[in-house]
C-alpha cells in the first residue's frame, strides 16, 4: 500500500494539523509516513498545502509532481492542483468559495460540504475532521481506532477532551461526503 | 543537560570554543546567516584542536536571501567556512532519522578527531515530519572516561602530575605554526581515509548516475524510480559525509557509467568536488533549482535526459 497526498487550502482551515493526524494515524498501523509542510511565511490568511504519504514501504521522495488524492479546500488550489491528480486517482474539494468546479473526466471527483456542515454542528473548527471523516469514506487507508490513536498522539493532552467531538466529525463527515463522478 | 539561548550567535559560538575547551560535548545550531556569523568561533575552534558540533538547516542566500529550503552553504561547510587551512567534518543527513542520528555520530567524531563536525541539513528535513526511534539513552561520559577514551587535552584543572593544559590557536612562530598545520593536515588524511560514509542505490547495473546528498537525494531516488519506469538505467550515490568526500567510489563509477548528473538546491557547488573526483572520465554536469525552490522528481529525470543522454 502507498498513499500519496496533497491536501491543499488557506493558512487557519487545519490543512497542516489534518495532515499530521492522518500521519500519525498510519505510524499507528506500523506504516512509513512523511509530513511535508508548505507554506508561506504570512501563515494565516496564506495558501497552505501538506504532502502526507503513507506506505508500507521506506518513502523516497517527501515532494511529488502528482498524488493518488488531492484534498482540496479554496479555488487556488483546484487551480494549482487538479492537474496534478494521478489519472483514475482522486479529488475532493469543498464547494465553499469555489467559483470553477473541477473538470477532469479522467479522475474520481467526490464532494464535502465540510465548512456548512462544521456550521451545523456548532464549531467550526470540526471543518477538517469532515474533510478527513469524508476521505477516509472514499480511501479507509486507515481504520478507525487508529485515526482515534492518532488523534490521542498529534493533539496535546489538554485538547484530549475535544476528541470525542473530532471522532464525532470524522463521522459526520464519511456519512455526507457526495460522489459527483467516478471513473 | 543545559539549554541556552545566548545573546547573539558570535556569542553562542564563543561558548562553544570555551564548553569545548573544558571537555564538555557542546554544540550549537542556526540556519545559513547564523552559521556564517558563527564561522569564526569555528576557525578557532579546528585551530584549538577540540570538539563540537554545529548544526545548519541551510536556507537560501546569500544575505537574509528566503527562509525556504537551499543547498547553498555546501562550499562553507565543506571548505572551512572561517579562516585558515581547515577542514569541518561535515554529515549530510536525508531524513529526521538521520538528523537524530548524526547528533551522536557528530560528537564522536568531533571527540575522536578533536575537530568541529557540522551536521548539513536544509529547511525541507527541518519543517517536514516523520518516523523516529530513538535510540537509549546513553549516560554522559565522566571526565575520567573522556581522557581514558579520547585523551587528556581538556582544561579540568591542572593536578599534579600532569603539565597544564592550554587551549589557543595562536602561534606565532612560523616554522611552529606550519608544523601544527602540517599536523592538521595529517589529522584531515585520516579522516580522508577511514570516514567517509556514502550509500548507493540501484548502481549495479547504472549506465547514468545522481549524485545528490540530504534533501535532493530523497527527491533523486524517485526520479530514479521514474526513470528506470522508462527504460533508463539510473543510479544514486547519496555522499553521507560531504567532508571527507567519497572521491574513490566516484572515480570508480566513473569507470561504469556514461554520465552523472550532481543534483542540489545552489547553483552548482558539491558538483566540483564530483568533478574533481572523476577525473574527466566522463562528462559531469550540474542541475539545481535554488533561492528556496525544490525541483521535483519529473524536472531531476529531464535534466538527466537533456544535459547527460542526450549531452
Amino acid at each position: 500500500m502507498k498513499e500519496e497526498i496533497i491536501i491543499a487550502g488557506f493558512g487557519g482551515q487545519g490543512v497542516l494539523s489534518m495532515g499530521k493526524i492522518l500521519a500519525y494515524s498510519g505510524i499507528m498501523q506500523d506504516q512509513e509516513v512523511s509530513w511535508m509542510p508548505s507554506y508561506g511565511p504570512e501563515m494565516r490568511g496564506g495558501t497552505a498545502n501538506v504532502t502526507v504519504i503513507l506506505s508500507d514501504n521506506r518513502i523516497s521522495s517527501p515532494i511529488l509532481n502528482t498524488y493518488d488524492t488531492a484534498i482540496i479546500l479554496n479555488q487556488q488550489s483546484l487551480d494549482k492542483f487538479e492537474s496534478t491528480v494521478k489519472p483514475g486517482g482522486v479529488l475532493l474539494y469543498d464547494p465553499n468559495g469555489i467559483t470553477t468546479p473541477p473538470s477532469r473526466k479522467d479522475i474520481n471527483i467526490y464532494k464535502i460540504e465540510g465548512a456548512e456542515e462544521a456550521a451545523k454542528m456548532g464549531n467550526p473548527k470540526t471543518f477538517n475532521m469532515i474533510i478527513l471523516g469524508a476521505f477516509l469514506k472514499i480511501k479507509p487507508i486507515v481504520k478507525n481506532e487508529n485515526v482515534e490513536k492518532g488523534l490521542e498522539k498529534s493533539l496535546p493532552v489538554r485538547y484530549h477532551k475535544l476528541i470525542p467531538l473530532n471522532l464525532e466529525a470524522i463521522k459526520k463527515g464519511q456519512e455526507v461526503v457526495q460522489e459527483i463522478q467516478t471513473v | 543537560m543545559v539549554v541556552l539561548q545566548a545573546e547573539s550567535e558570535v556569542a553562542a559560538a564563543n561558548m562553544l570554543y570555551g564548553g569545548a575547551a573544558c571537555g564538555k560535548k557542546v554544540m550549537t545550531s542556526s540556519s545559513s546567516p547564523g552559521v556564517s556569523l558563527k564561522m569564526e568561533a569555528i576557525s578557532y575552534i579546528a585551530g584549538a584542536e577540540l570538539p563540537a558540533l554545529v548544526v545548519n538547516v541551510v536556507r537560501g542566500g546569500p544575505g537574509l536571501g528566503t527562509i525556504q529550503p537551499a543547498q547553498s552553504d555546501y562550499f562553507q561547510a565543506t571548505k572551512g567556512g572561517g579562516h585558515g587551512d581547515y577542514h569541518s567534518i561535515v554529515l549530510a543527513p536525508n531524513s529526521v532519522q538521520e538528523m537524530a542520528d548524526f547528533v551522536e555520530l557528530g560528537f564522536d567524531l568531533a571527540f575522536k578527531y578533536k575537530n568541529p563536525s557540522m551536521i548539513l541539513s536544509d529547511g525541507m528535513i527541518g519543517q517536514m515530519m516523520e518516523k523516529v526511534e530513538l535510540k537509549d539513552f546513553k549516560p554522559r561520559l565522566t571526565e575520567q572516561e573522556i581522557i581514558e577514551k579520547y585523551g587528556d587535552w581538556a582544561t579540568t584543572g591542572k593536578t599534579a602530575d600532569r603539565e597544564r593544559n592550554v587551549t589557543t590557536s595562536l602561534e606565532l612562530q612560523s616554522e611552529l605554526q606550519e608544523q601544527f598545520n602540517i599536523k592538521l593536515q595529517k589529522k584531515y588524511r585520516e579522516l580522508e581515509a577511514n570516514e567517509v560514509r556514502f550509500e548507493t542505490a540501484f548502481v549495479d547495473d547504472a549506465e547514468y548516475l545522481f549524485v545528490a546528498y540530504g534533501s535532493s537525494s530523497r527527491i533523486c531516488m524517485k526520479a530514479v524510480e521514474i526513470a528506470r519506469e522508462k527504460g533508463i538505467k539510473v543510479g544514486l550515490l547519496r555522499p553521507i559525509t560531504l567532508y571527507p568526500f567519497p572521491k574513490k567510489e566516484l572515480n570508480q563509477l566513473a569507470d561504469q557509467v556514461k554520465g552523472m548528473l550532481s543534483v542540489e538546491m545552489s547553483a552548482g557547488q558539491m558538483v566540483e568536488d564530483v568533478m574533481l573526483s572523476v577525473e574527466s572520465k566522463v562528462p559531469v554536469e550540474h542541475f539545481g533549482r535554488f533561492g528556496g525552490i525544490i525541483p521535483s522528481p519529473d524536472e531531476i529525470v529531464k535534466a538527466l535526459e537533456e544535459k547527460i543522454i542526450k549531452g
